[in-house]
């Protein structure tokens, strides 16, 4: 996709650049994480002619390691390599201000790289060398809550943060952001940006107001209802139209909503299910009404369709945030540490916030926007109102494989038959 | 005289044929058949990714993705059906007309036809998103003209998909077809019209069959790439286009479900090859000896 090219230009749209939550389909990328799938498999499958290994082999071993003495043994190296999304971070003529003040106060030299479209492709990626007990090469990566997060916790392939070289984290980290119910206590991650899965429309087409979840089921717009084919957004927001909190649902509660939106397919009012390409529907006026991320609209609103507009239905929205996180091996990580610190003063998370437009984990930020780019500052698509943070629901937390694979094979079928 | 019957190869020692075929030989080996291998493999285990997988002999994840996914299956052998013969029928005249009336502009023309080929595949695909959207220039002139009732969408229709299906294969149709039809011998053509041949009886009697191997590999080629593609589907389809591409990739990336994605794989291939099969024993081989032999 065009999108994919990383430009250097100071306002390029990044919601089209990155794919959230969602995977985006592009043949290279599939190719290359089925290749490298594929070349596990047959090592494993063939060659040792019994089985793929499972993945719980290398936590075990590793739930041992006293951390806090592994922690006084680290120092610093004067480098930092760090994965994340494209277009993520605040960039100007191919620099990125805020790790060259990060290499000013610290001396640390990042090398800095985008390698992650979607988060199940980068697990597929990384999965087989963390599995073999190598390090993938960064320091930090940038991963969303969900089921690869979890993963990655319960597999032991993250390092537990060192909190005491932490300060600013709990200094000036927003309530939403710590302690969530998918890493508790902040043992692995901290926040890097958030944002809200609600309601996006066109007023225009849809000609009234949007309040509830439950317009997204109203036969009015029949053909016109985006939702989203990654099966974790679409099952929350059936959850949330029968008043369900989606952290706390059981198994019952998901037949119950896949039943609603299975019937909602069967009336024909699903147009598609999008993954990020919902955005440029809802722009090319093919859904009217859509689940959509709230920085999207922002970035929307801000190049070309000042028209769409993002709601916090009545029932409630989800939040889900990227979380910064050391993987196991890591090669330098005191220095992963000392830009996590960094990153969560007001000063740092603001530059980063005015250019990416998504929800900064840092509240004091507004502040500084306020004076230097009031249009950010000001949003409550980037400094959610307390009643936006009142209505966000967390997403489930899958506690084994079983429990997603039930997932996937409850909400599946509704996109797929 | 007496003639030297060892052969050449009887010469240079037994083992040279063997040598000979030994790069192959390995390349199937190291790149289709271990792959093959351990995709059936891991159809048959059991496990989860977490614990790992055994092979357990297990059959039953082929009943499951039978059950599971047969409309998908259907689905995506009409689909490829369907846009194969929409392909064939656009590309012939194409390829004919070039070959027969391009002049000396021949390289001209295939040379266009192989023109998208230097903007990404997906880009292409995402290009007729926008033409075909709902508020596009084609459907809303077409809907103030009043050919078509307001309302209408093509998105999200299996008719996207056919469609995008048939546009992405289009040069893999015209190529061969069009190496095929360029050595018919035109004298054959000329004297079939001396023999008081009608010009579509000359076609259908002498021009159709003699591009008969072009028809074959095109087909082939079309109608393999198109039954496993997952693209269109995801970005021109809509609810109930899915294709088996599009649950193959779903069940390995997001359900992590190894056995599952390959048994899918197996079945699909299996599928492939009895279709292929059937088509060659009826067609193929038949029209390819004689075109050997002629």
């Amino acid at each position: 996709m065009s999108e994919n090219t990383p430009e250097q230009h100071d306002h390029l749209d990044p919601a089209l650049v990155r794919g959230l939550t969602s995977p985006r389909y592009s043949r290279a990328q599939f190719l290359r994480s089925a290749g490298a799938g594929a070349a596990g498999l047959t090592l494993s499958g063939v060659l040792a002619a019994c089985g793929v290994s499972g993945t719980a082999a290398t936590g075990k071993k590793q739930s041992g390691t006293d951390w806090a003495a592994w922690w006084k043994k680290q120092k610093k190296q004067g480098v930092l390599d760090f994965a994340n999304w494209p277009l993520y971070i605040d960039t100007s003529h191919g620099q990125h201000p805020s790790l060259n003040q990060f290499h000013k106060a610290t001396g640390i030299t990042v090398n800095y790289s985008e390698p992650i479209q979607d988060n199940q492709s980068f697990y597929a990626k990384i999965s087989p060398t963390l599995q073999a007990g190598q390090s993938i090469g960064y320091d930090i990566i940038v991963i969303t809550n969900g089921w690869q997060l979890t993963e990655l916790i319960d597999n032991g392939w993250l390092i537990p943060l060192d909190h005491s070289q932490l300060p600013n984290f709990y200094k000036y980290a927003g309530p939403l952001f710590k302690n969530p119910n998918y890493d508790p206590g902040n043992k692995y991650t901290v926040a890097w940006q958030s944002g809200f899965t609600g309601i996006g429309y066109n007023p225009k087409l849809t000609g009234r107001e949007i309040t509830s979840v439950q317009d997204l089921w109203d036969p009015k717009f029949k053909g016109h209802v985006g939702m989203m084919s990654d099966n974790t957004e679409l099952g929350s927001v059936g959850l949330l139209a029968l008043g369900i909190d989606p952290a706390t649902s059981k198994v019952s509660d998901w037949n119950k909503a896949a039943k609603i939106l299975q019937k909602q397919r069967n009336q024909g009012i699903v147009r598609q299910y999008y993954d990020q390409s919902y955005i440029k529907a809802l722009e090319n006026g093919d859904v009217w009404i859509t689940q959509a991320w709230s920085g999207d609209i922002f970035q929307a609103n801000a190049s070309g369709s000042p028209d769409l507009k993002f709601v916090v239905p009545k029932e409630g929205i989800m939040h889900w945030t990227d979380n910064m996180m050391i993987p196991m091996h890591a090669s330098h990580p005191v220095d992963a540490l000392a830009w996590m610190n960094f990153y969560y003063q007001p000063k740092i998370a603001a530059e980063v916030a005015d250019w990416v437009n998504y929800i900064t984990p840092v509240p004091d930020a507004k502040q500084i926007l306020m004076k230097s780019d009031p249009s950010v500052g000001k949003s409550p698509l980037v400094f959610p109102t307390s009643q936006m943070k009142a209505a966000a629901h967390e997403y489930y937390v899958f506690q084994n494989y079983n429990e997603y694979n039930t997932w996937n094979g409850v909400f599946n079928p509704i996109i797929q038959s | 005289m007496r003639l030297a019957v060892p052969s050449a190869a009887g010469r240079r020692g037994r083992g040279a044929p063997y040598a000979l075929a030994l790069p192959g030989g390995a390349w199937l080996l190291l790149f289709f058949l271990i792959p093959i291998l351990a995709a059936l493999s891991v159809s048959l285990q059991t496990g989860n990714p977490v614990n790992g997988f055994q092979l357990t002999w297990h059959f039953g994840e082929y009943s499951t993705a039978i059950s599971m996914y047969g409309t998908q299956f259907v689905r995506s052998f009409e689909y490829g059906a369907i846009s194969t013969g929409a392909a064939f029928l656009i590309a012939y005249p194409m390829a004919y007309w070039i070959a027969f009336h391009g002049g000396r502009h021949k390289s001209t023309y295939l040379f266009l036809i192989l023109l998208p080929f230097f903007v990404s595949f997906v880009i292409r695909t995402l290009a007729w998103q926008f033409i075909l959207s709902d508020q596009g220039f084609v459907l809303t002139t077409l809907e103030k003209a009043h050919l078509i009732p307001a309302g209408t969408h093509v998105l999200s229709t299996p008719f996207a998909v056919i469609a995008g299906l048939t546009y992405n294969a289009l040069p893999f149709m015209v190529l061969p077809l069009y190496v095929a039809i360029e050595k018919i011998d035109r004298r054959v053509v000329r004297a079939a019209t001396d023999l008081f041949a009608r010009p579509a009886t000359a076609f259908l009697r002498v021009v159709l069959p003699l591009s008969a191997p072009g028809i074959f590999a095109g087909f082939l080629l079309v109608f393999v790439t198109n039954v496993g593609d997952y693209v269109n589907a995801s970005i021109l389809g809509g609810p109930g286009t899915t294709m088996i591409g599009n649950i193959i990739q779903n069940s390995y990336l997001n359900d992590l479900n190894y056995p599952m994605a390959s048994a899918l794989s197996s079945i699909l291939m299996a599928g492939l090859l009895i279709v292929i099969f059937l088509y060659a024993r009826t067609f193929g081989a038949a029209t390819l000896q004689e075109y050997a032999s002629a």
